[in-house]
């Protein structure tokens, strides 16, 4: 095959941003395009200027350049980290048009794999008894609940083999579709020696898949990177920013703003002195040539311009990094979100949005993986009208079952899966008793299924099944001593307690959608006729023979038990089938399935006829294993008014099931709104129709209002009663419609509940970009498969679900971990605290500077507007960077209002950061008009006291080097004591912070006024010996005294009666008891799903004989048991499709097209 | 056993740093701490108001101005600038001693000392005796860095070139005039006198001065300022490092001299008194005024009586506002208990 010489995207996918010799120019460059740093810039190029530096260079260098470096640090540590994480090159030279060797079962962990592939030719399997020539399966993992996908490799190269001069010989031409991101779907040609053959989705791989069944094949690289089919369903990349953020930038805004208006004002208070006194002072204050008071007063602008710029602080920023990479430290650390199972602790993959966490309004959850384990297990059974599975103790009662119960040994049988656990000894007993309706029962489970057993040792079992249902159901069989051994296309191998017996398999009626069950005819040894039948219990209830009521009425009491426990049920009958009848039957099945036309519905109908009169055997339980703790986390968030959506690939019944299981769907709701309509006009009118039930006499037009001209948000409704909503990726498309999406959400949100099925990764981020359109609120998403990639990368927050293999969803994530219940703990505990801190910092800084900056506004009425700094300039420049930075760092890396077990007692705890309650515009514009008054009082009480006052010795003590001092003593003592009052959790770190900025402030003031600094540098020191004549004075220290406190008492009382006036919710939770966390039960009467994978069987395949073509190895004994469950590594992972485009929306309603997989990553190849 | 580290291999520290479980000490708001302390403060408070106003009541200030604004002035034939060595008096009458060390400020308002140009525009390396900047003084003492001849000026800058320089002499009038001694030495602050001017080191001082000239208002060189006295002349000179401790505000008073005489050490003595006073300093001009101020001082310096009063209102708003926090909890925290 021919390499196209035309440029086609490579592999590779380049992330690291610098290399030694361009990243400090790159860098600067980037760091001065953010607005703040570009603006320190500006002021040190005006300072720079004679006559309008009104400080000196170092003011703003020194602040400069440690900013620069702390960021330039992290960009770097940044970057290198990126490197590290870049992995084997090898799979970034695959290029389009290569041809590579996949191998079985191996997957490669890391971002950079591989492509989208199409496999030509696979060769015929060296161990591999069950597969195929060219046939291939991409992956189940056993972890997922998703179907082996069989793809078959054209005959044309399938013939090939691995033979790989033919191969290479080979001359073709691909034509195909242009890279998209419809999974379902592939269409093109393979051009060769003249003949023309079409390319289907069959005969493609998609990058992320992991092949099983097969050892190896061969595949023709189509796309690759970026093309892929998985990442163009990735989404965009966007770079995230907080909500904070944003408000910052708004604020930071507003304070240029602002900045100019003071500064013009000060402008014109110079135009207007240097008028009517300056013009007069000439005297002794002569001007230079060519400045008249207009142009004073020009300068004078921008000379407060850099006094001022102390109102933008440039070490927010860093200070806000500082702190979010601190408290992101805190999630890594947390050994409470820590997963000893898999070894895995939480992680802070993006260190800049914790904050964000504490503000989260919407949940989108994917289900499988996230909710559930995605472990089926065989749970609990009702056969022949006694049910199995409960452990009772002596006195009859039913005993919880825990990690101690004690579980039936397997011992007696060596085949058994060691990993599966049983706790009823009373079933292995029935078995062990040969009680016929439970070898019956259990016969029926190994050998109605399309499993497929793999024996690489001998005993050492790996089953394949297309869903772990299934899965589940031929394990118990297994371990209850029914081992489904092996398959040929005609027989199906069984060990029946130990002993060997081999079914010749006649005919598979296989599952689909519709028909709700499968059947398997099989002839046992002794040469009886048997089908066997499971499915949904409603459908085999219609085809049993009636002499089962009884049994039925006691089977169905217990169906109706284990649906209660969110146990998925199916029901088994069996029948035995008359030799002649059946062999006219196999005559007309014969006919029907070489038929032409209508042979689908001809099978049906020969499918219905002989499945009937079936007798009742019982029913299986299997429980889709919640992960552990998700309906109590799920409670607690609701408590915290955040709205969970469950957005999932699989069926609706599955979502559903979940969704009671979880405690999201409960039976007391008020109502359920289901839509699964098939067009625009029936989606609508079934979204209007639950407003209706919602909001009776809801106007139709959803209410809106306009931010601005472009930005609608949707308010949020209050609603009598609870609702949930399901709605299918269908009707989904309709819903996510501009004309519709509106109508949507309003129905979405005002119910408590909403559950999107059967959703395409595209609509989940779609779901989740029409939140953030038209809410405003945070989102997060979470999920484990690449299937959540997209949803992921959209909401405000991606979380991933780490620990298990598929790394796609953490890749993109922002924050991951290993089970969903830490979620409560990221969100109540970690988020809530981070926002916390954030805006406690951020009202903080602000406050501290403002105060800071404010006072050179009163001063200057006494010094003509001259942009003169109250302070020392040396105090100017250490302000921020050292006598106030590392206080209020430690505030917001320790503070805790309440600790984590008031958090989780009282989730309602959270919703002020829903609201944005502690730092939005007007928090702000308090803390400035807070910072107006200290400064007013930081200003004028020295003034006043310093007035006309002297030294107790006569001496001079109001000179402008004394008021300085004394100015910026009060103020580092008045924004010490506003930390102290903010802070409310005082560890040994925050008093060591505290006491030393205090500390440090008296040394460094000390030092730089001392005799040895300035006589080493006379004109930088010029403060020479005024600490010490200043601060040895009692109505200096009586003065500070007294700003000090009158700067913060007020602040207390206002506080004070806040708390006794207006309670918060902090205040209220202190005092009320701790309310112990009820188990929540279920008490749901609702039958659940049926535990099929819910897809298009393979049968066909099963018993195909091209498919199946060599002998199953003969068994002997001496087993060593290592088999698991499945035999699929933990990989990859399913979703469901449904259609985003119209043209997709015609398919047959009846039966749902096969569920198409994701595949979270990796194949192994070797060139 | 390898495997089990293995296994926990990721688990993280347990400590009370990581686990964010720091001991602390955590405040609250609660009525028990703050309304006893609001108490406690306004006590204090009052306490120390009371005692700051009863001191600074207890310190007598008599302040003269003697610009000459006035036509009954005897200043006013001064104060148009016109006459050269102008001499002008000032007459005041003590009715009861002035007690304690009486210091003797002089005082200046509407001068704009603190306006950044005043106060930047000064060469502290020339002031501390590097010669080095007596042949080129830093720019920032533009227009007074360079004479039109391009001399250097030292010292240099608007600072020191708008030095105050009248002069006063009091005379207490008894039995015609007898001179009240005035003691210039220690006016200026210690570390100004002893390390932030130096002179430079050469004898005699003047030839360190070569090739400069002197500030142009000034009508003498700086090496002249007191030729009677070595330890206070040139940058030493008391006079001037008072001077040049700029003022931080507009109004300021600077001290001139104190009143140490033997007979005089305990205070003024009531009786007629007249100072004679040199009026050179033009303040006309941009409408300044300048006085006289004789006061003594107390452990918290010169008369103030703001801080007394401060205290006391702020100390009594305390009280008040106590009060009603206790009435506000009183009133709601029961309620909030049932």
């Amino acid at each position: 095959i021919e390499r196209y010489e035309k440029v086609y995207t490579t592999n590779a996918i380049k992330t690291s941003k610098y290399n030694v010799f361009t990243f400090l120019p790159l860098n600067l460059f980037e760091q001065f395009q953010r607005i703040a740093n570009a603006y320190f810039l500006i002021l040190l190029l005006l300072q720079l200027i004679p006559a309008i530096s009104s400080l000196s260079w170092f003011t703003t260098v020194v602040p400069l350049v440690l900013v620069l470096s702390v960021t330039a640090a992290k960009d770097a540590t940044d970057d290198i980290v990126s490197i590290n994480m870049l992995q084997s090159e090898r799979w970034m030279n695959v290029q389009v048009g290569d041809i590579i060797k996949l191998e079985n079962n191996q997957f490669v962990t890391g971002f950079l794999l591989l492509m989208f592939s199409r496999l030509l030719s696979s060769p015929h399997p060296l161990l591999s008894f069950s597969s195929p020539p060219s046939f291939l399966y991409s992956s189940t993992p056993p972890l997922r609940e998703t179907n082996l996908k069989v793809k078959q490799a054209l005959t044309v190269t399938g013939d090939m083999g691995d033979n790989i001069q033919k191969l290479a010989a080979f001359n073709g031409e691909v034509r195909c579709e242009p890279p998209n991101n419809r999974l379902d779907r592939f269409t093109g040609t393979l051009n060769n020696a003249g003949q023309k053959y079409s390319l289907d989705n069959n005969r493609i791989l998609l990058r992320g898949c992991t092949l099983r069944n097969t050892d190896w094949c061969f595949g023709l690289v189509l796309f690759g990177g970026p093309e892929t089919k998985l990442m163009k369903n990735c989404g965009k990349t966007t770079f995230k920013r907080t909500s904070v953020d944003r408000l910052m930038n708004v604020l930071v805004l507003c304070i240029f703003g602002f900045l100019a208006v003071m500064c013009t004002i000060l402008a014109i208070g110079n135009r207007i002195w240097e008028q009517r006194w300056g013009s007069d002072f000439t005297a002794f204050l002569p001007r230079e040539d060519g400045v008249n008071a207009s142009f004073s007063a020009f300068l004078t602008f921008w000379s407060y311009i850099i006094i001022l710029n102390t109102v933008v602080p440039i070490s927010l920023y860093v200070s806000m990094e500082v702190i979010r990479l601190g408290n992101s430290f805190y999630i890594d650390w947390d050994r409470n979100m820590y997963h000893a199972h898999s070894d895995t602790p939480a992680e802070a993959r993006t260190t800049t949005l914790n904050e964000e966490l504490g503000q989260i309004k919407y949940i989108f959850s994917d289900k499988t993986g996230t909710l559930t384990q995605n472990i089926m297990t065989f749970n609990k059974c009702s056969i022949n009208g006694k049910s199995y599975g409960d452990v009772i103790d002596y006195n009859g009662q039913r005993l919880e079952i825990n990690e101690n119960t004690e579980t039936v040994d397997w011992s007696f049988n060596p085949l058994a899966d060691q990993r599966f656990s049983f706790h009823d000894h009373s079933l292995v007993e029935a078995v062990k008793l040969e009680s016929p309706e439970v070898h019956t029962f259990f016969r029926l489970l190994s050998l109605c299924h399309t499993v497929m057993a793999e024996e690489k040792r001998e005993g050492e079992l790996l089953y394949q099944a297309q869903s772990p249902d299934e899965g589940a159901l031929v394990t118990a069989a297994r371990n209850f001593g029914f081992v489904f051994r092996s398959r040929t296309p005609e027989s199906v191998t069984v060990v029946e307690m130990g002993k060997q017996r081999c079914y010749d398999l006649l005919a598979i009626l296989d599952f689909n959608n519709v028909r709700k069950r499968m059947s398997v005819i099989v002839r046992s040894p002794e040469g009886k006729l048997c089908l066997y039948c499971k499915g949904a219990d409603t459908i085999i209830y219609e085809r049993l023979h009636q002499s089962c009521s009884k049994l039925m009425d006691i089977t169905t009491e217990h169906l109706n038990e284990y649906a209660g426990e969110g146990l998925r049920t199916l029901a088994l009958a069996c029948k035995d089938l008359d030799e002649k009848y059946f062999k006219e039957w196999q005559q007309r099945h014969h006919v029907a399935s070489t038929a032409l036309e209508d042979r689908e519905q001809k099978l049906d109908l020969l499918y219905e006829e002989i499945e009937k009169d079936l007798m009742l055997l019982g029913a299986t339980a299997i429980e889709d294993k919640l992960q552990d703790g998700v309906p109590q986390t799920i409670e607690q968030l609701s408590q915290a008014d955040i709205k969970i959506w469950v957005l999932t690939g699989d069926k609706q019944e599955t979502a559903e099931n979940i969704g009671y299981s979880c405690n999201m769907l409960r039976e007391e709701m008020n109502d359920i709104f289901i839509v699964s309509a098939n067009n625009t006009d029936d989606v609508r009118q079934e979204l209007r129709n639950a407003l209706n039930a919602i909001k009776p006499g809801a106007e139709v037009f959803t209410p809106v209002t306009s931010l601005g001209s472009k930005v609608k948000v949707i308010k949020d409704e209050e609603v009598d009663g609870e609702f949930g909503l399901v709605i299918n990726g269908h009707s989904l498309a309709y819903a996510l419609d501009g004309s519709m999406e509106l109508l949507f959400l309003r129905v979405a949100c005002l119910c408590k509940t909403v559950i999107c099925c059967r959703v395409t990764p595209l609509q989940k981020a779609q779901v989740v970009e029409l939140v953030k359109k038209y809410k405003q609120a945070v989102t997060l998403a979470i999920g484990d498969g690449a299937n959540d990639v997209s949803m992921i990368k959209a909401a405000h927050i991606g979380v991933g679900i780490s620990g298990q293999e598929g790394m796609q969803a953490v890749l993109s994530s922002d924050y991951s971990f290993a089970q969903f219940r830490y979620l409560e703990r990221l969100l109540l505990v970690h988020g809530r605290w981070s926002y916390l801190r954030m805006c406690k910092f951020l009202s903080y800084f602000f406050y501290k500077n403002f105060t800071f900056t404010f006072v050179h506004l009163w001063y200057a009425f006494f010094c003509g507007f001259s942009a003169q700094t109250v302070y020392d300039e040396w105090f100017i420049t250490l302000y921020n960077l050292v006598y106030t930075a590392l206080p209020v760092l430690g505030m917001s890396l320790f503070d805790q209002d309440v600790n984590d077990m008031w958090s989780f007692q009282h989730p309602k705890l959270y919703v002020p950061g829903q609201l944005n309650q502690y730092f939005s515009k007007t928090a702000f514009f308090k803390c400035a008009l807070h910072s107006v008054y200290s400064s007013v009082v930081l200003f004028f009480i020295p003034y006043a006291a310093m007035y006309d006052t002297v030294r107790s010795d006569g001496k001079d003590i109001a000179d402008y080097q004394s008021f300085a001092l004394l100015t910026q003593t009060c103020l580092v003592f008045t924004v010490c004591i506003q930390l102290g009052l903010d802070m409310s959790y005082w560890t040994a770190v925050n008093q060591l912070f505290v006491w030393g900025s205090l500390t440090m402030y008296f040394a460094v003031t000390f030092a730089m006024y001392s005799n040895g600094m300035y006589l080493a540098a006379p004109a930088s020191f010029p403060f020479i010996g005024t600490a010490r004549n200043s601060l040895n004075q009692p109505n200096v220290w009586l003065t500070i005294l007294l700003t000090s406190i009158l700067c913060v008492l007020p602040v207390v009382a206002y506080r004070f009666l806040l708390i006794q006036l207006r309670p918060t919710i902090n205040n209220k939770a202190a005092p009320l008891p701790p309310k112990r966390r009820a188990k929540i039960r279920r008490s749901s009467t609702r039958r659940s799903g049926y535990a099929f994978s819910h897809a298009q069987g393979y049968g066909d395949l099963v018993t195909s004989t091209r498919f199946l073509r060599r002998p199953a190895i003969v068994p002997s004994s001496g087993f060593t048991l290592l088999g698991r469950t499945t035999g699929f590594s933990p990989m990859g992972r399913s979703a469901g499709y449904s259609p985003t485009g119209h043209a997709q929306n015609n398919r047959p309603r009846d039966v749902e097209a096969t569920s198409l997989q994701m595949y979270s990553t990796a194949q192994t190849l070797g060139l | 056993m390898p495997k089990k580290e293995l296994e926990t291999a990721n688990r993280p520290d347990n400590t009370a740093f990581t686990q964010q479980r720091l001991p602390a000490w955590q405040p609250i708001l609660s009525a028990g701490i703050v309304i006893p302390g609001f108490v406690l403060i306004g006590l204090a408070f009052i306490g120390i108001g009371v005692a700051l106003f009863l001191t600074s009541r207890n310190i007598t200030v008599l302040e003269m101005d003697y610009t000459g604004v006035e036509t009954t002035s005897d200043c006013y034939k001064c104060s148009a600038g016109t006459l050269p060595n102008c001499v002008c008096n000032l007459y005041f009458t003590l009715n009861e001693t002035f007690p304690g060390t009486v210091y003797f400020y002089y005082g200046l308002s509407n001068y704009f000392q603190s306006y950044r140009k005043f106060g930047a525009s000064r060469d502290d390396n020339q002031l501390s005796g590097d010669t080095y900047y007596f042949t080129s003084p830093l720019a920032v003492c533009t227009p007074y860095q360079y004479d039109v001849n391009n001399n250097p000026i030292v010292p240099c800058g608007i600072s020191a070139n708008s030095m105050f320089n009248d002069t006063f002499n009091l005379y207490q009038l008894v039995n015609g005039s007898k001179t009240v001694p005035l003691d210039g030495r220690g006016i200026a602050w210690w570390s100004d006198y002893n390390i932030k001017f130096r002179n430079p080191t050469s004898d005699p001082l003047r030839n360190a001065f070569n090739g400069t000239v002197k500030p142009p208002f000034w009508s003498k060189p700086v090496f002249e300022l007191d030729l009677t006295d070595k330890s206070n002349n040139g940058f030493l000179n008391q006079d001037f490092l008072v001077w040049m401790r700029r003022a931080a505000l507009p109004n300021f008073r600077k001290l001139y001299r104190r009143i140490t005489g033997p007979d005089y050490a305990s205070g003024l003595p009531p009786g007629n008194y007249t100072i004679e006073i040199a009026y050179n300093y033009p303040v006309m001009s941009f409408n300044g005024r300048k006085k006289v101020v004789l006061s003594n001082v107390s452990w918290m310096g010169g008369k103030n009586d703001f801080l007394g009063v401060a205290y006391l209102v702020v100390g009594s708003l305390c009280i008040v506002m106590s009060m009603v926090m206790l009435i506000v909890y009183a009133k709601f925290k029961f309620p909030d208990d049932v």
